[in-house]
């Protein structure tokens, strides 16, 4: 099944992609189509951040992926690369277990 | 901008997407992919946020069609991308096929910066283009197999790389107070859908939500 979605995911990605280049350029003109596509990474990325932060399942949950998130989120301010952002993330959830503070 | 300064740009820009894509190959791996899903996904996807999507929500347990439909909603940009390059990279159909598979974030940018000069232009994007396709897949390879060596994910804080992953693509795209009032809004009704909908449904759902409230608004500020 992961095989599947990796796959269909793929070729519909590059399909989007080369349907640019195919599609008659007036198809941009439209400024609704436009602003959705502007706007839905920013909803769908804000929505996989929540999700991915206090899902566990189908129960939300508080645990060391919160003092990630607040670490990523501090290095963001500071304009930290991406890499370290990550890291940093991984790296506070990470001693939060190892001491025995957080789930 | 002289050539060589372009090609300098392109390869600082791989290099930098080349760590992220090192965080990538380990997420992916901690999601419960294998060491050749992961490795396709940037070979034949290649476009990082959906990348990133279609493992979060997999390793979610969000299924395949969800799984399938946010990355193609995330890579969905990327054909207007492509649009706003086809004028610009004047391509004959061949070279197309293979423009389309470089067609990014980073490759775009740089295009659209030189865009008054079109040589220029088409340098930019075929030198970040293929820069940032090895570079990541290099990146991914390596974050894949140092994943691979870890037991439990959650030891090393990976479940906690991820939605930093998440909020490190957010983060350029909150340019205008409307942006992150949206932003704000699809995060609290994914959180509101989580209990009564399986896992990767929230995501969608309140995409649909937050873009439907925008809408609104907008058909009332504009009579």
């Amino acid at each position: 099944m992961i095989w599947a979605a990796v796959l269909i995911a793929s070729v519909g990605t590059y399909i989007e992609k080369l349907a640019g280049y195919v599609l008659p350029t007036r198809l941009m003109e439209g400024a609704a189509l436009r602003r959705l596509t502007a706007l839905l990474p920013v909803v769908l990325l804000a929505a996989l951040v929540a999700v991915q932060t206090f899902a566990s399942g189908q129960s939300l949950v508080l645990d060391a992926r919160v003092a990630g998130l607040a670490a990523a989120i501090i290095a963001l301010i500071a304009r930290a690369p991406f890499i370290v952002v990550v890291v940093v993330a991984a790296i506070t959830a990470a001693l939060l277990r190892a001491g025995g503070w957080s789930a | 901008m002289s050539r060589r300064s372009i090609t300098a740009n392109a390869v600082g820009i791989g290099v930098a997407t080349g760590a992220y894509g090192l965080s990538f190959g380990a997420i992916s791996v901690a999601s419960g992919l294998d060491f050749w899903q992961t490795q396709t996904l940037s070979l034949a996807m290649f476009t990082g946020a959906s990348q990133f999507a279609l493992v979060g929500v997999l390793g979610a347990g969000g299924g395949m069609v969800a799984a399938v439909i946010t990355a193609l909603l995330l890579g969905a940009r990327n054909g207007l991308y492509a649009m706003s390059l086809s004028p610009l990279l004047r391509l004959r159909r061949g070279p197309s096929l293979v423009a389309a598979q470089l067609t990014i974030d980073e490759s775009t940018a740089m295009a659209i910066r030189h865009g008054e000069d079109p040589q220029a232009a088409r340098h930019a994007f075929w030198a970040t283009g293929l820069s940032v396709f090895v570079l990541w897949n290099i990146g991914t390879a390596i974050g894949a197999v140092g994943a691979t060596a870890v037991d439990d994910p959650a030891v090393l804080g990976l479940d906690a790389a991820i939605p930093a992953g998440f909020i490190a693509l957010l983060w350029p795209r909150l340019t205008s107070r409307r942006t992150r009032l949206l932003a704000l809004c699809a995060a609290l009704v994914a959180l509101v859908l989580v209990p009564f909908v399986p896992a990767g449904v929230p995501v969608l759902g309140a995409a649909a939500v937050a873009l439907g409230a925008d809408a609104l608004v907008r058909r009332r500020r504009t009579p």
